[in-house]
């Protein structure tokens, strides 16, 4: 059990499912002989077992079930009736198919049991084109052993509806008994018209004892299930019980015709019951098993007997059975139940409630101080969490669910094209929120379409330009930080963002100046713009203009972000980044003129804090931007996006930077408050429509904070002119000074060094000793590796460092490390790098004075490739840049 | 016919709307503002758990909206099965009152107030306006 496979072990519950179907259908099947749709599907059912048991090299099952198919495609394509005996063999093949399954659910293996008898009867039956009931009967005389099994199934099948018809006003332990009575009657007396109405009238009747024959195996499964593999008519022996029960409530008239019937052949039924149980050759083959209702053990060996089959298929059963009952292994039916979607809602809003009232008693009990109090909050809060965790796994769903329609898509698609498609999907198995699943299955079969569309081209195109002919599409999912990301990338010939720069002026989303001043990936984002579209001819797949605002518009609903890169020549990638789930979900709280506000941290990149030494500050004509990192990142006041209280200064304040669509802006706060996990609650209309707000949540204590909606945020704050004005603004702004942060070390006898602090990876202060000399070079083992040593002071002419202990800088590009030896690490400042004068000597770039002292700029390249000539021959590698480690 | 109000009261003026629309009436919880909201609404406020809309009727019948330092009460009324809150000055009695008391609301009715007042039923110490909960409730 163990070993098995999930394929194997989904197979068996699909199969047992289906069977399950199977039976219903069969049986509703002779009612209605002609059913065209249920013909179908059976067949289908059959069929799909038949092709998954193929697929997973179940011999046995599949030549077991391909006989049934054949059976089936004649009864479906109208060439033959239904008879009953043809459905007799058909749920024979059914019985032996579960027990096949069974056998694969307890040891993997199909087992040794012999299902030829089974397979040989179904030959029988498509071998003999005719099959009616008088036939039959005439048959059943006949001593012959395959005829015998032709007969015996015929039998207790015209009994059935009968006994149905019969019961209803006979004591209960008389009832069982009355099977093979009535099958020898109907032997006897061949089916007459009586029976057949009454036949319609259980046929009727037919969905309520069908939903009933579960019930009645329920409290004895293993004896039920018994029951099943030695009689070949489940429907007869089970269902008896309840139709009795059925007809008591319902024929309450009491119709004479049914009441004639049933007082007449009393003697018959004792005579014939004596005689099934006399001619039980072989009772122990059952009787251990099916303990309870004896007068149901002795039907069942009457057929059993009958039946030469039956004990070959009930001896492998029993050993399962023990099997079962032996180890504690569930099976897989019982390991998996299907549960009513809206329950889970229900569930997940609870856990949402209960988080809420967690948060609350959280706060409630830190305020009090109690300890025990304390404790039991702890306590509370593990619960909830793992609760939540809980429930929120019940509603995961591999992706899977909606990439398993992508090949058939691609397939259809590239056909109707004229393109050629290998898909290749990684990480089928990453699960989210069935919610979010069903919400980006639009985006993705949009993106999908448009990959193949616009992104990968046509087969002489590809040849054209030296790829292979065949495009390949990737998909591929990921958890990451809290979020699940699905890339969607073609290899084809990328979004040209000069062609996007022209259609966006041509239909007059902007202007020429504007395109000019835009970045490459600025550029790109214009494709999420409503109305745009670069196909140059509108196809039925894509094009119509309606696209990729509509995915930003989906994957935005639901919290969701989505970018695209692009490569020229080379591909594009739409990456969307999702909320593991919508219901619950992590938040900044922070304080804007005494109100509260929820930030979904899904967009938040990074908290800064204003000081007053905090010189980062700066503006551009009247807009504030902040200096981080080289880079300016527009800044945007809540107070001024939510109308409140003008801020009088910027000190002490907090910039929350989000990313937006428009690239990454910091949103002024008075404060941050917290963290939190908030639920998100539906809002009125009225409030939804100003357009700023996701929703609302109840904070901790219990006052209803709204959640801010953070792409709506900068899209009202940085008007897209304004935005896009600042940019060019502040790149000119960079342009002019261009600062960069310079390390600054000293070296030698009072000598200053910078270099340019994104080149270093990180700082180490060592010992002397940790240098050794190799093959003429100083080396020195860092981390774990064998790294070269450069001395600055040695490189700038200034003999060598001789301290016990001195600073590393480390360099690192690739594999490849390099240690720079200076004295000390004085300090990191932003130095305009166009301020250096000319010259100065061996290793130098030129030199620049800091605060007040003369400081030599490194030639960083040269220093480092004194140590490592192939440094920078590294593939592939940039240096790492060390700014945010410092 | 006998008809059931939940009365309140605004600026002395006396207001009934149906007395089945109305799921309870409350002193006023904390609410929270909505930064660009019309200034009909008052803000949201949670309501066992739930996060309901706050109207401010005065606002909505064409007065002066409540301030931060008034103390209105809450007629929670329910509008297409959600709650909202109605911000009252104060909340009075439930009054039966027979149709034969029943008017068109008069033509010197102010315009702000005409389209939102059913009628006016005319009580003993003065007349009661009747006010349609669902164009009330709407902001």
């Amino acid at each position: 059990m163990d070993g098995m496979d999930d394929i194997v072990r989904e197979f068996i519950v699909e199969s047992y499912e289906n069977l399950d179907q199977l039976d219903q259908d069969l049986v509703a099947l002779e009612d209605q002989p002609g059913s065209r749709e249920l013909l179908g599907s059976v067949f289908r059912t059959i069929h799909t077992i038949k092709g998954t048991s193929g697929f997973l090299a179940f011999g046995k099952l599949e030549s077991l079930t391909h006989g049934g198919e054949n059976l089936l495609a004649e009864l479906r394509d109208g060439k033959r009736p239904m008879t009953q005996r043809t459905t007799d063999v058909l749920l024979k093949m059914v019985d032996a198919v579960r027990d096949v399954l069974a056998t694969i659910e307890a040891t993997g293996l199909e087992g040794d049991s012999d299902m030829s008898a089974v397979v040989a009867d179904i030959q029988f039956v498509l071998d003999d084109p005719e099959g009616g009931p008088s036939e039959q009967a005439a048959v059943a005389h006949e001593p012959a052993a395959p005829k015998a099994v032709a007969h015996e199934p015929t039998a207790p099948k015209t009994a059935a509806p009968k006994i149905t018809a019969q019961n209803h006003d006979e004591p209960i332990d008389e009832e069982t008994p009355m099977e093979p009575r009535e099958s020898e009657e109907a032997l006897v007396k061949e089916p007459s018209t009586t029976p057949a109405r009454k036949q319609r009238v259980a046929a009727v009747r037919n969905p309520r004892t069908r939903a009933a024959k579960p019930k009645a195996s329920a409290p004895t499964t293993t004896r039920a299930r018994k029951v099943i593999a030695a009689e070949p008519m489940p429907s007869a022996t089970l269902s008896a019980p309840v139709d009795d029960s059925y007809f008591d409530e319902f024929d309450g008239d009491g119709d004479g015709d049914i009441d004639a019937d049933s007082f007449e052949p009393k003697t018959a039924v004792e005579a014939a019951v004596e005689t099934a149980v006399e001619t039980a050759v072989e009772p122990e083959v059952i009787t251990p098993t099916v303990q309870t209702p004896a007068v149901q053990t002795r039907a069942v060996q009457t057929h059993a007997v009958h039946t030469p089959t039956a004990p070959a298929i009930a001896e492998p059963r029993e050993k399962t059975a023990k099997e079962r009952e032996d180890g504690p292994a569930r099976s897989a039916s019982e390991q998996s139940i299907r549960v009513d979607v809206d329950v889970l809602d229900a569930l997940m809003r609870h856990v949402g409630e209960l988080v809420l009232a967690r948060n609350a008693m959280t706060r409630l009990a830190g305020d009090l101080g109690d300890a025990s109090l304390v404790r039991a909050s702890q306590r509370l809060s593990l619960i909830a969490t793992e609760l939540q965790q809980g429930v929120m796994k019940t509603r995961m769903q591999p992706i899977e669910h909606v990439w398993s329609k992508v090949p058939r898509m691609v397939r259809d698609i590239s056909a109707a094209l004229g393109r050629q498609v290998r898909i290749e999907m990684i990480g089928q198995d990453t699960e989210l929120d069935r919610g979010l699943l069903e919400a980006i299955k639009d985006p993705l079969t949009h993106l999908i379409r448009n990959a193949i569309d616009h992104g990968i081209e046509t087969p002489a195109v590809r040849q054209a330009v030296g790829k292979p002919v065949q495009g390949v599409l990737t998909l591929r999912a990921f958890h990451q930080g809290g979020q699940v990301v699905v890339e969607i990338s073609d290899d084809g010939k990328g979004v040209d963002p000069l062609i996007i720069g022209a259609k966006a002026i041509e239909r007059g989303l902007r202007t020429h100046g504007q395109v000019a001043d835009m970045s490459t990936q600025d550029l790109l984002q214009l494709l999420f713009l409503p109305g745009f579209s670069t196909a140059e001819t509108v196809t039925n797949v894509s094009g119509r203009g309606v696209g990729m605002d509509v995915v930003r518009t989906k994957v935005e609903s639901i919290g969701g972000v989505v970018d695209v890169q692009s490569t020229l020549g080379l591909g594009t990638t739409w990456r969307l980044r999702i909320p593991l789930t919508l219901a619950i979900m992590p938040a900044l709280t922070v304080e804007c003129s005494g109100e509260t506000y929820a930030i979904p941290q899904i967009s938040l990149l990074e908290l800064l804090a204003i000081d007053e030494k905090q010189t980062g500050v700066e503006y551009v004509g009247d807009a504030p931007v902040f200096r981080l990192r080289g880079t300016l990142l527009p800044l945007v006041d809540l107070r001024d996006v939510l109308a409140r209280p003008e801020r009088q200064s910027l000190i002490g304040a907090v910039v929350v930077v989000l990313q937006s669509d428009g690239g990454p802006f910091g949103l002024v706060v008075d404060s941050v408050l917290n963290t939190e996990e908030i639920v998100a609650k539906p809002i009125a209309a009225a409030v939804k429509s100003i357009g700023l707000y996701a929703g609302a949540t109840l904070l901790g204590d219990g006052a209803v904070a709204l959640i801010l909606d953070v792409a709506a945020v900068a899209r009202r704050a940085l008007d897209v002119d304004l935005q896009e004005a600042m940019k060019k603004v502040s790149s000119d702004a960079v342009g002019a000074s261009k600062t960069e942060p310079m390390l600054i070390v000293s070296v030698g006898e009072g000598r200053q060094v910078a270099m340019p602090l994104g080149a270093v990876a990180r700082l180490e202060r060592l010992n002397a000793s940790v240098i050794e000399q190799v093959a003429g070079s100083a080396v020195m083992q860092y981390r774990g590796r064998i790294t070269p040593v450069a001395d600055l002071a040695h490189i700038l002419g200034d003999g060598g460092t001789s301290r016990d202990e001195f600073a590393v800088v480390v360099c690192t590009r690739g594999d490849h490390t390099v240690a720079l030896v200076a004295n000390e690490v004085v300090d990191i400042v932003d130095c305009a790098t166009s301020d250096f004068s000319e010259v100065s000597g061996y290793g130098l770039l030129g030199s620049i004075v800091i605060k007040d002292r003369v400081t030599e700029v490194l030639d960083l390249h040269s220093a480092v490739e004194s140590a490592d000539p192939s440094f920078y021959e590294a593939e592939d590698a940039e240096l790492v840049g060390a700014g945010s480690e410092f | 016919m006998k008809h059931q109000l939940a009365t309140f009261k605004l600026d002395n003026r006396l207001y009934g709307v149906d007395v089945s629309r109305v799921q309870e009436a409350l002193r006023l919880h904390t609410r929270t503002a909505v930064p660009h909201a019309p200034r009909t609404v008052a803000g949201l406020v949670n309501l066992r758990g739930q996060v309901v809309l706050m109207v401010d009727l005065r606002a909505r019948l064409g007065r002066e909206p409540y301030g931060p330092d008034d103390e209105p009460m809450m007629v929670v009324v329910k509008v297409d099965g959600e709650p909202v809150s109605l911000l009252v000055d104060q909340v009075g009695d439930v009054l039966e009152l027979d149709s034969e008391q029943f008017g068109p609301p008069p033509p010197t009715l102010e315009p702000a107030l005409r389209d939102l007042v059913t009628g006016v039923y005319s009580l003993d110490d003065g007349l009661l306006l009747s006010l349609d909960v669902d164009l009330a409730a709407r902001v």
